[in-house]
């Protein structure tokens, strides 16, 4: 599952300038919340194309019953890459940015490609995309499917020991049958529970190691 | 802005003000000549590779621009 969202916005100055204010962002008025900036991968292809992977820090604000429910990350900064491709040639700019820690809590994508304004050749478009998820989802999930498991084996149990009880009463003595009959529904239990066991690992796993689709 | 390394602000500095003037007076306009920041950079990453290393921050063997995602038309 998660969250998706994009949106078209424009920057009002012509892409040359705005591709070289990008990497002149830090620090601004808006950005008390990044502590460190950094470049790690900087390479020129050979079609001319500067390739560069920036390193930042940020605070990790999250509201107090998010503290509450998570301790551990509270006091660990977010660590986030950032990497660009900027296309002089065709006037384009493509972001990629996400965190690289914290990540079994969430994960945040964004993804911005920046062009001119097809309606204004001095302003910049910028088209930005982002994926937010979590693989405690998961985890919810595989806790529900679990709980419906089990639930469903101790119906069984519930039902096989009523009649029983019930054929008692009629004077019945618990014959072999019945008696087989609730061995059998405990060995039933015992397998379902284990299916459901292996299929919650098997969802959480997956939750884990989820690859997105492209949309 | 500070680097990750506290002891590579200066050069982190040093590096940023001269790629930014090649970014903006030589590689948006085309020209291919060569890269005149490659000392101050090799001397900035040197500082900065170290302290992610003693921070254990987890950069290593993460593809560039992602995995699915990054796919646009303009990727070559």
């Amino acid at each position: 599952m998660g969250k998706y969202c994009a949106s078209l916005g424009v920057l009002k100055g012509p892409w040359d300038q705005v591709f070289a204010a990008f990497w002149q962002r830090y620090p601004n008025p808006y950005s008390k919340h990044v502590l460190t900036e950094d470049i790690v991968h900087r390479e020129v292809t050979a079609d001319h194309k500067l390739l560069s992977r920036r390193l930042l820090t940020k605070t990790n604000r999250m509201p107090r019953w998010a503290e509450r429910f998570f301790p551990a990350n509270v006091a660990h900064s977010v660590y986030i890459l950032e990497d660009s491709i900027v296309d002089p040639k065709n006037r384009t700019m493509t972001t990629f940015t996400w965190n690289i820690n914290h990540a079994r809590l969430m994960v945040v994508e964004e993804r911005c490609v920046y062009r001119v304004n097809p309606e204004n050749s001095n302003w910049t478009e910028v088209k930005r995309e982002a994926w937010v998820s979590s693989s405690l989802f998961g985890v919810s999930r595989a806790v529900q499917e679990f709980g419906l498991a089990r639930f469903k084996s101790n119906v069984t149990k519930s039902t096989k020991g009523f009649e029983y009880v019930l054929a008692k009463m009629q004077g019945e003595a618990p014959s072999k049958t019945l008696v087989e009959t609730a061995k059998e529904a405990t060995e039933k239990a015992k397998e379902t529970a284990l299916a459901a066991t292996e299929k919650a690992k098997d969802l959480a796993s997956k939750a884990a190691t989820k690859k997105k689709q492209y949309v | 802005m500070n680097s990750v390394g506290e002891a590579c602000t200066e050069l982190k500095r040093e590096y940023d003000q001269c790629f930014n003037r090649w970014f903006a007076e030589k590689f948006l306009k085309g020209e291919s000549g060569g890269d005149p920041c490659g000392q101050l950079f090799k001397r900035y990453q040197l500082c900065v590779q170290k302290a992610i290393k003693e921070k254990d921050i987890p950069i290593e063997g993460l593809e560039f621009m992602g995995a699915s995602k990054a796919k646009t038309e303009n990727s070559s």
